[in-house]
């Protein structure tokens, strides 16, 4: 019962949240409604037995990547005149419709019976099972996401420097 | 769990459609950016949520690599669009068109 | 026929082709000598292997026996055999000493002739090259390879008159030779398909096997219904067609008509290839398919009687013509005619001989022209020479023992050959066929005893500032050889007592039954017509020599008496312009307006362009507009194509 309240209320945050997100002028207002996005979802990880991923979403995602989100934003600092006004295209039109029915074929796939999904073991999700888990079984994807990160760090110093006069 | 799977599934699918519409729909670049991590996130939720069902854990370690490639992809994502607002003095999407035929 | 293997047989024509590989590759940069030395050397070679065979391993076989060399398996498609096999038989080894004998004196004397041409090196390989497409025609075991040295040799006679390429009209005349042959070949293939058809069998030695059992009364069933014709046999159509290839290759009527323009080539070429080789490789075909053409008598016919026609005919040509290679070039068709008159009354060996015969005296007789030619610093008409004979005395004597050997004066060559035809002809009771081959004899007397006095007896008619000199040696020795040749080979088929006949005989002796079957005239009639024909030529001599040496200006007043005679003789009766204004023009005219104009300018070009066209608005340019530059659309087409994956996921 609390499940589902949690759910629908954590899950219909989200939602509006979403639309804030792509309907808002600012960025700034869009990343604050991506925020907010990203704390429902980190609360209905708590809720499905993923503590830790929850942690990570809150700590990297929201309190990380965002953030990252809201320096450049700033950084570039445009004026309204900059940003511009949303004109309606026939693609967008177009881009619409297919996304509407994108998600009717969503809706009509999910649909089945799944079975209750058994109890779980409390421990289930834990950050000593993940950890397990990391450096056992996925030890390969793991050290490539650290070589990745180590691309991604040089590659957007790289990027972003200033020309140098 | 007493909410079935497919409505988290919905719920994912519903997330995701958003930010592929917000993704056509914008101009702005770094908005364009968000929708695809809000896409990424409707993904995430989807992988927890079957790994619950599931009892694997399995989906949970694939989500903390999503998030890591996230990051990443964020970073670098957001180096190049400094650039390109420094080379083009603009950053709507209409109006770089580098790859037009 | 049965067949016993042997080695080297594929050496008789695979070293002159070596000779031309190399001449044709390093030719140009080797020296004039060395290129000289490969081509006559090689040729020579040939020679020495063939006669190697002929004197030691030849008589070690039984009458009908064959030498085969299978070098090489060349086409072996479900029931088709055809390899890279040569045999040799008495008609062969004839056929290869005559070929490479000749070829060798020829190349010999090309040495000097060709002296001072830049292009020395590529008439040797030629020439070679031509050597060796003829010697795997005769020697070729099997239909196919026959044709791929009879279309070889056709090339080389393009290559060759068309040798001086620089001059149209020289070009010209290769390309009329090799188109008219092409037309002959055509009889050729369509021969040998049915050949296959009906027999099942492209090989000589397989075929003859099946003509003696059971393809025998395969063949003799009737063929096509031709109405009010007739209904052919099989064979009878078979030897036709085959006889279609021998006129264009060996220049009869119809196909004749590249033989004279060939003239354009240099004198050598001329003599080797329109006297004394590839002309005659129809009537070797002829002789080869003997067992053919021996079940058919409505196609041996046919064969004699246009040999007949086609020997009167030219020599009523050559009467007039005032270019000694002219009179030459009409005399060979002329010849040839005679040769086919012989395979056609089923004298094979007769006609062989002819073959041979004609071989040395017509050589030595172009030879001799060239030498005049060249002498003269290339005067051809003859006109404007006579009493060379001082002048020119190798040269000069050379061409009168050919003359006589021509005219059919005993004891030269050509008598005892032209002589064995005619009675053939007559015995076989042919008789009609006869009379004509003897008026064409009192003809040839004639006009070549015309030819003979005006260029080397009588006054000097040579314009002025030209000095004759007679032969350098490398051109006077062949002359020489060629015309003790042609003194004494006639010996060899001394009237019932042939050495040639009875060396021949095993070759034919499946169309031997047939001839024994026809009942001959005696003795007495033999040494009749035999005399007659001494009588015939030495009044065509007479009459040559009356009318240039002691009454000169008897030929113009008989010419003015009969212009319209005369004028359409000299023109060679106008065939080539008839040729011309029937095939060749209606054929140009539909290839430029039709077939290019509309086929192939509207129709082929229309189709190509127009799906290239097609290809580019539909394709190019259209697909062109989804590349904007604009992420935005890019995302479209993702979600589209995510959207189609997951309705293909949907389907049941």
């Amino acid at each position: 019962m609390a499940e589902s309240v949690i759910f629908y209320l954590f899950g219909g945050v989200a939602v509006i949240a979403a639309l804030f997100m792509v309907t808002r002028h600012n960025p700034v207002s869009c990343a604050m409604s991506l925020v907010v996005v990203m704390f429902c979802l980190a609360v209905l990880f708590l809720g499905l037995h993923a503590p830790f991923v929850a942690m990570m979403q809150v700590i990297v995602y929201a309190g990380a990547v965002m953030v990252l989100f809201l320096y450049v934003i700033m950084l570039l600092n445009l004026s309204d005149e900059e940003l511009g006004r949303t004109i309606v295209t026939p693609l967008k039109l177009f881009g619409g419709l297919v996304g509407c029915l994108f998600l009717v074929a969503l809706v009509v796939l999910v649909q089945g019976d799944y079975g209750e999904g058994g109890a779980v073991n409390p421990s289930f999700g834990g950050v000593a099972q993940i950890g397990k888990e990391l450096f056992s079984s996925y030890m390969l994807p793991f050290e490539i996401a650290s070589v990745l990160l180590l691309a991604a760090i040089v590659g957007a110093v790289v990027i972003a420097q200033r020309e140098q006069k | 769990m007493t909410v079935p799977l497919p409505q988290y599934l919905l719920l994912g699918a519903i997330l995701f459609t958003i930010g592929a519409v917000g993704f056509i729909a914008r101009r702005n670049a770094i908005v364009i950016f968000m929708c695809v991590e809000l896409m990424l996130n409707a993904v995430n939720l989807s992988f927890i949520a079957v790994s619950r069902s599931l009892g694997e854990p399995a989906g949970q370690v694939f989500v903390f690599l999503v998030m890591t490639v996230a990051a990443a992809e964020a970073a670098v994502g957001l180096a190049i669009i400094l650039q390109v607002y420094r080379l083009r003095g603009t950053i709507n999407a209409d109006e770089i068109k580098l790859m037009k035929w | 026929m049965t067949s016993q293997p042997t080695n080297w047989l594929w050496l008789i024509p695979f070293l002159p082709l070596l000779g031309a590989a190399i001449n044709g590759l390093i030719g140009p940069k080797m020296s004039k000598g060395l290129v000289g030395l490969i081509a006559c050397s090689s040729i020579f070679m040939s020679f020495l292997v063939t006669l190697s065979y002929v004197l030691f391993r030849l008589p070690l076989m039984e009458e009908n026996q064959v030498l085969l060399n299978t070098a090489y398996t060349w086409l072996s498609i479900g029931n088709f055999h055809a390899d890279i096999a040569f045999h040799l038989d008495h008609l062969s080894a004839v056929m290869c000493m005559v070929v490479s004998g000749v070829g060798f004196l020829i190349h010999v004397y090309s040495i000097g002739y060709m002296g001072h041409d830049p292009g020395y090196s590529r008439y040797f390989t030629y020439l070679n090259l031509f050597a060796g497409a003829m010697l795997i025609l005769v020697l070729g075991a099997n239909l196919p390879l026959m044709f791929v040295g009879w279309e070889g040799v056709g090339l080389c006679s393009y290559l060759l008159i068309g040798f001086w390429f620089e001059d149209n009209e020289k070009a010209s005349a290769g390309k009329k030779a090799f188109i008219v042959n092409r037309i002959g070949d055509f009889g050729f293939i369509l021969g040998l398909f049915s050949v296959y058809y009906f027999l099942g069998k492209v090989d000589f030695l397989g075929m003859v096997h099946e003509v003696e059992g059971s393809g025998r009364d395969t063949l003799l069933k009737g063929w096509f219904d031709l109405g009010s014709f007739g209904i052919p046999s099989v064979v009878t159509v078979i030897c036709l067609l085959f006889f279609l290839g021998a006129t264009g290759k060996s220049a009869q009527l119809p196909l004749y008509v590249w033989l004279p323009d060939a003239m354009a080539g240099p004198t050598p070429v001329s003599a080797l290839i329109h006297a004394a080789t590839m002309v005659t490789a129809g009537v070797y075909m002829v002789a080869r398919l003997s067992f053919l053409f021996s079940l058919s008598e409505t196609a041996s016919f046919v064969v004699a009687l246009v040999g007949a026609l086609t020997a009167l005919y030219a020599a009523t040509i050559a009467i007039t013509q005032n270019d000694i290679k002219k009179i030459l070039a009409y005399s060979t068709i002329s010849q040839l005619g005679y040769m086919f008159m012989g395979v056609g009354v089923m004298a094979y060996s007769a006609g062989i001989f002819h073959l041979m015969t004609h071989a040395f005296f017509k050589a030595l007789l172009f030879l001799c022209s060239g030498a005049v030619i060249h002498g003269l610093g290339g005067e051809q008409d003859i006109r404007k020479m006579g009493g060379l004979i001082k002048k020119m005395p190798i040269t000069g004597w050379t061409w009168v023992i050919g003359w006589l050997a021509i005219c059919g004066i005993p004891p030269f060559a050509g008598f005892f050959s032209k002589d064995e035809i005619l009675w053939m002809a007559y015995s076989h009771g042919y008789r009609a066929l006869w009379l004509i081959g003897f008026l064409g004899a009192l003809l040839t007397a004639f006009y070549m005893t015309r030819c003979t006095i005006l260029t080397f007896f009588g006054e000097s008619r040579l314009a002025e500032g030209v000095h004759a000199h007679d032969a350098p040696r490398s051109m006077a020795a062949p002359l020489v050889i060629l015309a003790v040749l042609s003194l004494i080979g006639g010996l060899v088929g001394w009237p019932h007592h042939s050495l040639f006949e009875h060396y021949l005989g095993g070759v034919f002796e499946s169309s031997e039954a047939i001839v024994a079957a026809i009942p001959k005239p005696g003795m007495p009639a033999e040494g009749m017509l035999m005399i007659l024909s001494i009588c015939v030529a030495a009044f065509g001599i007479l009459v040559g020599y009356f009318s240039y040496l002691k009454r000169p200006d008897l030929p113009g007043k008989t010419a003015d008496a009969i212009p319209q005679v005369y004028r359409a003789s000299l023109n060679k009766y106008y065939v080539d312009e008839i040729y011309n204004a029937t095939v060749v023009q209606p054929i140009l005219k539909t290839s430029d307006r039709f077939l290019w104009r509309i086929f192939d300018v509207w129709i082929v070009d229309g189709i190509v362009n127009g799906v290239a066209g097609l290809f580019r608005s539909v394709f190019a340019e259209g697909l062109r507009r989804f590349q904007s530059g604009i992420v935005n659309s890019y995302a479209v087409y993702f979600l589209l194509g995510a959207l189609l994956v997951l309705i293909f996921m949907m389907l049941p």
